[in-house]
């Protein structure tokens, strides 16, 4: 498997340092040691509760926050090294839509930036490549002279993500792509997405708290809890056959058309993560070693794992 | 930006005092410009024969100053020297204190550290004192009073512009900027500047009266302008020593100081009220305590619900109304029904008009704007939106109640939790203050809160999520209502604490056999608790029945759609589109307002109003081709 993008051991501590006056802050880490890699035109999901660091690790990802330790490579290379800025290979579509975009700009100045200081383009260039896009992500050409407060959430979002594919970019990072826009129009960008990754042969990072759309959407699947992987596996199975009694916490609790509620779980995500599997609280099937030391990885098959004492095993 | 142009049109008229502001400034300026080809006296040629002429005397219309000069065309020539000092001084004050506000909020961290301390260090002096010691550090005169007056005023513009550049910074399109390779100073012209170039304009408008004053100051203490040259702080201040002999040559001075400054008080305010975004979200203007209703007069036939169910709604229309905007239509007549312990699932996309039909039952929907144009809502026969502002309160979390989306936002900061529950009880019910935080404490567990007792001490920003959601509820039931009404309650939380928050409303329902409108967008949600299933699109129900009669064969092709386009888990498959945008507010179309997205639309669909088809005895369907499965 040739890597698009590998993230090794990847980790992010905010806080810690000492001020000028006044004592040392507690260090919190919001992604802890976190590694994967994603083929090429191949969709990971991730997914995870408020407060486990999907933002965190993703603003990681485009370059938009310096790790605190571990490694990010895009097709083997340190994206920091190349001529080009780390932009031209990642890029990054927002969960809010309008927020994105600068209110005091016309769309047409938003997405001339990327051609413009990302490739070097000329302005005839620059503007048959806009045109282009627009027509790729199915908006008018007159759009380009308004002003974001003009647009809904749906369109703005379509702008997100041709100012994204603006820069040629290798892998984009979709941070909730459709969590901010109504249930009606979130097909239409997901299907959008869909048809982009196969014309352009894109990698995507997905991220969700929507285990329905990241299920439909992804190729594998990455649960993250506490800042940290907890099971990596293929979409298809990552919630029907949970293997980490967390995915079958979340798979259970999020609620499914038609299906009766499954007696929901007390507990709730830990501000500290505790010593040894920051699960092991909220879990029933947590021993004493869970308690001491945080598990290792497991393989499970391929490239996929869980990080877990005692994995959940269903019938094949 | 035309828009702007046009607001700005629109602000004069509409905010008269700074049209007055306006006008009058632009007069004494235009007074101020033209002075060197007015038909003045020299204004510094002294005829002692003439000295402390009164006004009207001939040749000098507001007479003369102790040394015979004359007053008229000193007042324009200090009136030009007072307005170039306070304009020239506000600039640099703008430019310097933006300067550093924008670096100190978009680089932050040490940088920001250390511009700010400077900045206290500035303001840790009175500020006349410090310009006193600027004055007398460089000498006096008009060009030094104008630095003295500059440099006491940046730490206002540093910091009102750190703060606006401090969030900023933050947003999304600055990160999308940087991504699209821009560099700092690049982002800091193209991003930053623009978005907290209101707030300098605004930090501008209210300061320069100031800094007139404080030139006016720093002259009348012979620290400004120099004699012979006139300013009108330093014509006042040689007015005072004839103060009582002649006092027109103080006072004329004097009233053109008034004068300048409240004209460009006035000015400032209109600019501010046009340019700060709190005050254009309307953030000084407080709601009514009941929505406004202007409803047509009803027949006598209208005036008694049709059946006998908890609660009724019929034909309720709601729409908001603002100046100068179009109105738009929220609610156009929307009927409903929830019996005693029936819960009844209210769902839509958002502006289907959902959440402001759950907020017009109580007129709690916020006006202005909001205005109730039509409808009857009848709560075990009671009509509510006759009732007077008095009943209403009696009805309002005792009969009925609420529990909202941001449990943050609807829990007050400052108060404990069982502070808060001990209110909502006492309100309503004659309990003495011990009793009251007991049965506080009883709702906390009620609510499955562990701990109740410690909890009840704790204020909401210590508890999490779910565990402020869950005072949410224990708020709405203090006063074992019969409804309560329930607005997207789990969509903040994440999935986990929405599975516990659902289990406990159902909990809840069962036990105190309440009635309950569960507002939502998710079917999936809607479909673990709700009994009945109301569908909104463009302020109207087009779809309603038993949840498992709309979810298995749906009538309505937007209902069909709408559980289609929702991604299932366990399903394997992309979600079905529904194609196009749902329609804007302002707009009302005479058929339905679907058909535009609809592929069973016909001619029919679009020709004239469609009125709700009964299918069956429970279920109502808005659509002239109905899907055939119902």
């Amino acid at each position: 498997m040739t890597a698009a993008l590998e993230a090794w051991r990847l980790s992010k501590t905010f806080g810690g340092g000492r001020r000028w006056f006044g004592r040392a802050r507690a260090p919190v880490c919001a992604v802890r040691e976190v590694s994967f890699r994603v083929a090429a035109g191949e969709t990971l999901g991730i997914v995870g509760e408020s407060g486990c660091g999907k933002t965190t690790l993703a603003r990681m990802l485009a370059g938009l926050l310096p790790p605190s330790g571990g490694r990010i490579t895009v097709d083997g290379k340190d994206p920091r090294a190349g001529a080009g800025a780390w932009g031209g290979l990642v890029q990054y579509v927002f969960q809010d839509p309008l927020g994105a975009l600068n209110p005091r700009k016309t769309i047409r100045q938003i997405m001339h930036a990327p051609l413009r200081h990302l490739l070097g383009m000329e302005a005839p260039a620059r503007a048959a490549r806009i045109a282009e896009l627009f027509d790729a992500v199915n908006l008018r050409r007159e759009f380009l002279d308004r002003y974001p407060h003009e647009f809904s959430g749906g369109q703005a979002q379509r702008i997100g993500i041709a100012r994204a594919l603006a820069a040629n970019p290798r892998i984009v990072v979709l941070d909730e792509p459709v969590s901010a826009l109504d249930v009606s129009v979130q097909a239409q960008v997901l299907n959008l997405l869909a048809d982009l990754q196969r014309a352009y042969h894109l990698t995507y990072l997905l991220i969700s708290h929507d285990l329905a759309v990241v299920e439909s959407v992804s190729d594998r699947v990455a649960v993250l809890y506490c800042g940290a992987i907890v099971e990596l596996a293929d979409a298809a199975e990552v919630f029907a056959r949970a293997r980490h009694p967390y995915t079958r916490l979340l798979a259970d609790s999020a609620p499914v058309l038609g299906r009766k509620p499954a007696p929901a779980a007390a507990g709730e995500l830990p501000d500290a993560p505790p010593r040894g599997c920051a699960f092991a609280a909220r879990c029933s099937r947590a021993g004493d070693a869970c308690r001491r030391r945080a598990p290792e990885p497991v393989c499970t098959r391929g490239e996929n794992y869980v990080r877990c004492f005692h994995p959940v095993e269903t019938p094949q | 930006m035309s828009g702007a142009r046009v607001a700005a049109a629109a602000l004069f008229v509409r905010h008269r005092p700074a049209g007055v502001g306006a006008l009058v400034l632009l007069v004494v300026a235009a007074l101020a410009v033209a002075a060197p080809l007015l038909p003045l006296h020299n204004p510094d040629l002294t005829d002692l024969a003439n000295r402390l002429q009164r006004p009207g005397a001939p040749g000098h219309p507001f007479g003369t100053d102790h040394l015979g000069r004359d007053l008229l065309a000193r007042l324009v020539w200090g009136t030009r020297l007072s307005l170039a000092v306070g304009v020239f001084a506000s600039l640099i004050a703008a430019l310097a204190g933006s300067c550093i506000g924008i670096a100190a909020g978009f680089f932050g961290g040490r940088t920001d550290y250390l511009l700010m301390r400077g900045i206290d260090m500035l303001m840790a002096f009175p500020y006349i004192l410090l310009a006193l010691a600027i004055v007398a550090a460089l000498g006096p005169g008009l060009l030094n009073a104008l630095y003295a007056v500059a440099i006491v005023n940046i730490p206002f513009f540093a910091r009102s512009v750190r703060g606006a550049t401090a969030t900023i910074a933050h947003r999304e399109f600055v990160d999308a900027a940087r991504l699209a390779g821009m560099r700092s100073g690049r982002i800091i012209a193209g991003e930053i500047l623009p978005n907290v170039a209101p707030v300098i304009t605004v930090a501008m408008s209210t300061t320069i009266g100031w800094m007139i004053l404080e030139t006016a100051g720093l002259s009348f203490l012979g620290l400004g302008s120099q004699p012979p040259q006139a300013d009108l702080g330093s014509m006042l201040g040689e007015g005072r020593k004839s103060l009582i002999n002649a006092p027109h040559v103080s006072v004329v001075p004097g009233a053109m100081i008034f004068i300048i400054v409240v004209s460009i008080n006035l000015l400032g305010d209109g600019i501010r009220d046009l340019l700060d975004p709190r005050l254009r979200a309307g953030a000084l203007s407080r709601p009514a305590p009941v929505t406004r209703i202007e409803r047509a007069a009803t027949g006598a036939d209208d005036a008694h619900p049709p059946g006998g169910a908890l609660l009724q709604v019929r034909g309720l229309h709601t729409r908001f109304v603002s100046a100068g905007a179009r109105a738009q239509y929220a609610v156009n007549g929307v009927d409903l029904a929830v019996d005693a312990g029936q819960c009844l699932g209210l769902i839509g996309e958002s502006g289907s008009g959902k959440s402001v039909t759950a907020l017009s039952l109580l007129g709690l929907a916020p006006s202005p704007p909001a205005v109730i144009s039509g409808g009857r809502v009848w709560l075990a026969g009671e009509d509510l939106l006759g009732a007077n502002f008095e009943r209403l309160r009696a009805i309002r979390g005792r009969r009925v109640s609420y529990i909202f989306q941001n449990p943050m936002a609807a829990l007050h900061p400052l108060m404990t939790v069982g502070a808060q529950l001990t209110e909502a009880i006492r309100c309503h019910r004659r309990v003495p203050r011990r009793a009251a935080l007991d049965e506080a404490v009883g709702l906390l567990r009620r609510v499955r809160i562990p701990g109740p007792e410690a909890r009840a001490r704790c204020y909401p920003h210590e508890l999490s999520g779910g565990m402020r959601q869950r005072v949410g509820i224990a708020l709405a039931l203090a006063n074992s209502p019969e409804l309560v009404i329930a607005d997207e309650p789990t969509t903040a939380l994440d999935v986990t604490v929405q599975a516990q928050i659902l289990q406990l409303l159902a909990q809840l329902r069962r036990e105190r056999n309440l009635a309950l409108i569960f507002v939502t967008h998710d079917f999936a949600v809607l479909s673990q608790l709700c009994d009945r299933v109301a569908v909104m699109y463009a302020g109207r129900i087009v779809e309603s029945g038993a949840t498992h009669d709309i979810l298995s064969r749906p009538a309505h092709p937007y209902t069909a759609g709408l559980i289609r386009c929702a991604p299932r888990l366990g399903a394997g498959r992309r979600p079905a589109a529904i194609p196009g945008l749902p329609p804007a507010a302002d707009h009302r179309p005479r058929g339905c307002a679907f058909a535009p997205r609809c592929e069973r639309a016909r001619a029919a669909c679009e020709a004239g109003a469609v009125a709700p088809a009964r299918l069956s005895a429970t279920r109502r369907v808005r659509c002239l081709y109905p899907l055939e499965a119902a």
